[in-house]
């Protein structure tokens, strides 16, 4: 199938910006490491800068892409790179754009060995990951899909902890796996529907020009969950996680938490529910189960921790817990709230790792046990710590409470699922606190009894204003979304609408 | 009788790139008598401008100049279309690229003698000439010609007794296999009274559908000519010479043939399946399927087997040699993908882009090898690697290329293969066959990582490696981790070379 090109569009600068300072750090072989640094900085700056114009440039009323690109690519066999916006995606990419230079700024003092190849890999990360967001051609998706996973590899593998080969070889292989079942699966849609651009190929499913048999149906869409599923990651298949994530090095983490677990969860929403409505509204009692299983084995796993990074890890497995139900009550509210728990995650989970990092990077070490009285010592680095950790539990005024309060809105209201789901995810709000409060008390209150932390030094802009740099603009945007966030839900409720308008009609609304 | 054929009716130009290396390396071996002991570097440059001209006439060729009038020639024995180009193409870059990483190896362990590049040349043209042939004869003749050299350079680092080995072991193992394709042949001339593959087609149909006699006899020829086909790429279970022979064989050698006897290997089963024996749709309504079964049988074990057996491996070149083993595979897959009616096209063109993949990427591999052997040893095992991205970081990223490659992660060349081979197993109906393939390949990610994580993972205790390679080699590393990259993020490259590559006779 033939497609129109289109000259270059925003959506293009954003996802390339990375790759021009990608470019001139791996040419200018003589700059010296500050430089490196700033140049690494700068580059996710201006990329920011150039994502907050393709957001002042959204059109909230059209539910369809925006600032879309197209150009050819391997035209004999219907590959183009096309790459568009939407409401949804906006977001994620919004969200990348944001976490990046905190993660790039708050390795500045972290990491002091192997520099250029450090701030190569997360520039490198970067393109992949905003890549993923904003690919429109299955072709392309697959390429950023498996590019994310080089960078991170050696983002662990070099700057990671002791066991870090091996978490960064069972990283690559677990997701690996999944991702090339899901090669299979494109393969397969694209010689069906003889296209491989995802908007033409939504354009024929909702139109009904292609369809499936339900047992091809079910395959494909099982062919594309495993891949999202093991990345999510949705219990039983987050066995990677927690390994990866305390292996990694402290920016590492944050990128993991804050966005590429992400990836997974914006599959399921662009290609499970897009393209296969029949087999989504079957299976999605069961993956709403798996959902939240994982959401209670999360939180009880993260409880029983004792090394601090290993504990805010499990919490993720709970908390995209959250977002596979919002997403699998195809609900409106649910999918909205689902989109929006991401964002929130990515901060809030971003902020934690980056906590657990500072410290880490003071005491060089992670049992809880080896904490206590930390307030006294660092009060506004613990101050920070509140805001994140409340926000993580899911606070009312901050963000963590509007995503979870939409999301079960929408589990509540869903039809394919019953009010079962919510009543025990709504458990796993409470556990929550439990094992957010449980580890707040345990690292900064109490006595103050250890000497080694009674040396601590708080935050200072003038010694740490990376660290401190990083951190507060987290702390504004928990409160920014907690206080105001309707122009969030504004701006992804005409795609959302629109995708779930269509689920609704095809296949819940028949049955 | 017999009236002898008029120079345009053999309508020889058609095989210019043939003739010009055939031509060019007859000039080599009277040149070098005249070239100095100490100055054989003009031999290997002569070489290089002999292959440099084909590969120009092959690439005016394929890109749509008319150099003879017809599609065949020597009375229809050799065959000029798209697939011939390609693997012209393919053939001659990996004897470019063999030359450029010989070089310095030959200087530095004493074997420069000027035969070498002559023998790379004639085994280049053999795998040309099998690419090329419609006609049983002929590609016997040209498999003889592709392994006769690939045997003497095997032993090229004679007295070393690793090395005399492989020679010894290749040969005979090879020729007991030119045996069965000898006889094979023999049985399907006595079944279908042809060596023309297009003849051999149409009474082959004749006799499957059961309006012929000879079918066993047929049938036994074809498996008989599989396994000697089977032989040469190095399909389980017709491997056993390649692990031992990749690794005694002198290392640039290894480079060469891995590449060199499975193009030539490939096009000659790509030739003989698919033209000769294509699948019938027609008559009875349904497809007749005579080997289809057979060769995913074989794709299947040597994925199977030369992943999981790569895992195990401590030496680089051995491991190597059972990674090869398991490319092999993938193409095996794209190749039971033209056993269903219709995708024989689509799966020769899989065949082909993995092959011009996996030229730059495997050659690519044994070069970083030949690097690392600089520091003065034979053998380079996995530890060797450890730490090298610490003393020689070019020669770190440009493996890590190829590793990646060979595990077919995109924006490298060894992705765009796989993808394209998956399509087309998939095209065909293979939905299991793609399926163990893809897990097979998760499982070699596993023994190509280990490398990456040896080079940059693991603090070295590897004897440093001098970064400054010779100028030879290190042109042959940038060709390759560039080719690599660049195949890989503007595969259109190799997609249209391949795009009008048609080899299926469509039914009758």
């Amino acid at each position: 199938m033939q497609l129109e090109t289109t000259g270059v569009s925003l959506t293009s600068v954003t996802l390339f910006a990375p790759m021009v300072g990608f470019f001139i750090l791996l040419f200018l072989n003589k700059l010296s490491d500050e430089r490196i640094k700033w140049g690494a900085l700068i580059t996710s700056l201006i990329t920011l800068g150039f994502s907050i114009l393709l957001l002042a440039q959204f059109k909230s009323d059209e539910t369809g892409l925006q600032s879309e690109h197209i150009a050819e690519w391997i035209p004999t066999f219907g590959i183009y790179y096309h790459v568009g916006i939407d409401g949804i995606s906006i977001w994620l990419v919004m969200l990348t754009t944001f976490i990046m230079p905190l993660a790039i700024l708050i390795s500045f003092n972290m990491i002091h060995e192997r520099i250029r190849l450090y701030y190569l890999f997360m520039l490198l990360i970067e393109f992949a990951m905003l890549g993923v967001f904003v690919a429109q051609d299955m072709f392309l998706f697959y390429v950023f899909w498996e590019l994310t996973l080089v960078p991170m590899y050696f983002l662990i593998g070099i700057w990671g902890g002791e066991e870090r080969r091996y978490a960064a070889v069972k990283f690559f292989l677990y997701t690996m796996a999944g991702s090339i079942l899901m090669l299979l699966a494109i393969l397969w849609l694209g010689n069906e529907a003889g296209t491989f651009d995802v908007k033409v190929i939504t354009e024929m499913v909702q139109s009904g020009t292609l369809s499936f048999s339900t047992d091809t149906e079910r395959l494909l869409f099982l062919g594309f969950f495993i891949a999202f599923a093991i990345k999510v990651p949705l219990w039983p298949l987050h066995s990677w996680l927690p390994d990866a994530h305390v292996q990694a090095p402290t920016a590492g983490s944050i990128i993991l938490a804050g966005i590429l677990l992400k990836l997974g969860t914006y599959g399921l929403i662009r290609f499970n529910l897009g393209f296969f409505p029949n087999a989504s509204a079957d299976f999605a009692p069961w993956i709403a189960a798996l959902a939240v299983i994982g959401i209670i084995y999360g939180a009880w796993v993260a409880y029983a921790q004792t090394d601090v990074k290993k504990l805010v890890a499990y919490t993720s497995v709970s908390h995209l817990g959250f977002v596979v139900l919002g997403i699998f009550s195809l609900t409106s509210s649910g999918v909205q709230g689902a989109v929006l728990q991401m964002v929130n995650h990515g901060i809030s989970t971003g902020g934690l790792f980056a906590l657990v990092g500072i410290l880490y990077d003071r005491r060089h070490t992670k049992a809880i046990n080896a904490f206590g009285g930390i307030w006294k010592v660092m009060p506004v680095f613990s101050g920070i710590a509140l805001v994140i950790s409340l926000s993580s539990m899911g606070l009312p005024s901050m963000n963590g409470f509007v995503g979870e309060f939409t999301i079960l809105l929408g589990s509540a209201s869903s039809e394919v699922l019953s009010i079962w789901f919510t009543a025990v995810a709504t458990l796993g709000v409470i556990l929550a606190a439990v094992y957010t409060l449980f580890m707040f008390n345990k690292v900064f209150m109490g006595p103050l009894d250890k000497k080694e932390n009674q040396e601590l030094e708080d935050l200072t802009w003038s010694k740490n204003w990376t660290e401190l740099g990083a951190l507060v603009p987290l702390v504004i945007m928990i409160f920014v979304i907690g206080l105001y966030p309707s122009p969030f839900f504004e701006l992804m409720d005409g795609s959302v609408g629109h995708l779930v308008n269509f689920v609704h009609t095809v296949a819940v609304a028949g049955k | 009788m017999f009236s002898t054929p008029t120079f345009d009716e053999l309508n020889i130009w058609a095989a210019l790139p043939m003739i010009a290396l055939a031509l060019g390396t007859c000039i080599l071996l009277v040149a070098d008598l005249f070239i100095p002991k100490d100055k054989k570097v003009y031999t290997a440059v002569l070489a290089g401008i002999g292959l440099g001209v084909s590969l120009l006439i092959a690439l005016l060729q394929a890109s749509g100049v008319e150099i003879g009038d017809k599609s065949t020639a020597f009375e229809g024995i050799f065959v000029v279309d798209q697939f011939t180009h390609v693997v012209n193409v393919i053939s001659l870059m990996a004897g470019i690229i063999g030359i450029m990483v010989s070089y310095d190896y030959l200087e530095r362990t004493g074997t420069e003698r000027g035969e070498f590049y002559t023998l790379i040349l004639f085994s280049t043209l053999g795998a040309m000439l099998m690419g090329s042939s419609r006609n049983l004869v002929m590609i016997f003749i040209a498999l003889e010609l592709l392994s006769i050299p690939l045997y003497i350079l095997s032993g090229f680092r004679r007295p070393m007794l690793e090395s005399e080995e492989s020679a010894m072991k290749y040969f005979l193992l090879g020729a007991f296999s030119s045996g069965f394709l000898v006889y094979g042949i023999a049985l399907i001339y006595g079944a279908t009274g042809s060596f023309e593959l297009v003849n051999v087609w149409q009474t082959a149909v004749d006799i499957l559908e059961g309006k012929g006699a000879g079918q066993f006899t047929l049938l036994i020829g074809i498996a008989m000519v599989l396994i000697a086909l089977g032989f040469k790429v190095g399909a389980v279970p017709f491997h056993m010479w390649q692990p031992d022979v990749y690794q005694g064989a002198p290392t640039p050698v290894t480079a060469f043939m891995s590449v060199t006897a499975k193009t030539g290997g490939f096009a000659a089963m790509l030739r003989v399946l698919v033209t000769g024996l294509a699948v019938v749709s027609a008559s009875q309504g349904k497809a007749i399927d005579v080997w289809q079964d057979s060769v995913q049988v074989i794709a299947v074990l040597t994925l199977i087997l030369g992943n999981f057996v790569a895992i195990t491996q401590t030496d680089l070149k051995r491991m190597l040699a059972y990674s090869s083993i398991a490319h092999g595979g993938y193409i095996l897959i794209a190749i039971a993908a033209g056993g269903t009616f219709g995708v024989g096209d689509s799966s020769a063109q899989a065949a082909l882009v993995y092959l011009m993949a996996y030229t730059f990427t495997n050659i690519g591999a044994f070069a970083v090898v030949i690097a690392l052997e600089r520091s003065e040893r034979n053998t380079i095992t996995l530890n060797d690697t450890k730490g090298l991205a610490q003393h020689s970081p070019m020669l770190a990223a440009a493996m890590t290329i190829f590793m990646l490659s060979l595990t077919g992660v995109p924006l490298t060349a060894g992705f765009i293969g796989k993808f394209f081979v998956f399509k087309a197993a998939l095209e065909a109906n293979l939905e299991v066959l793609a399926v163990i393939g893809v897990l097979a390949s998760v499982v070699s990610a596993y023994y190509y990582l280990r490398i990456i994580v040896n080079m940059y993972m693991v603090e070295g205790d590897a004897h440093p490696v001098s970064e400054k390679q010779p100028l030879a080699l290190r042109s042959a590393l940038w060709l390759t981790a560039m080719g690599t990259l660049i195949l890989g993020i503007l595969p259109y490259i190799m997609t249209d070379l391949a795009r009008d590559v048609t080899l299926a006779i469509v039914g009758r």
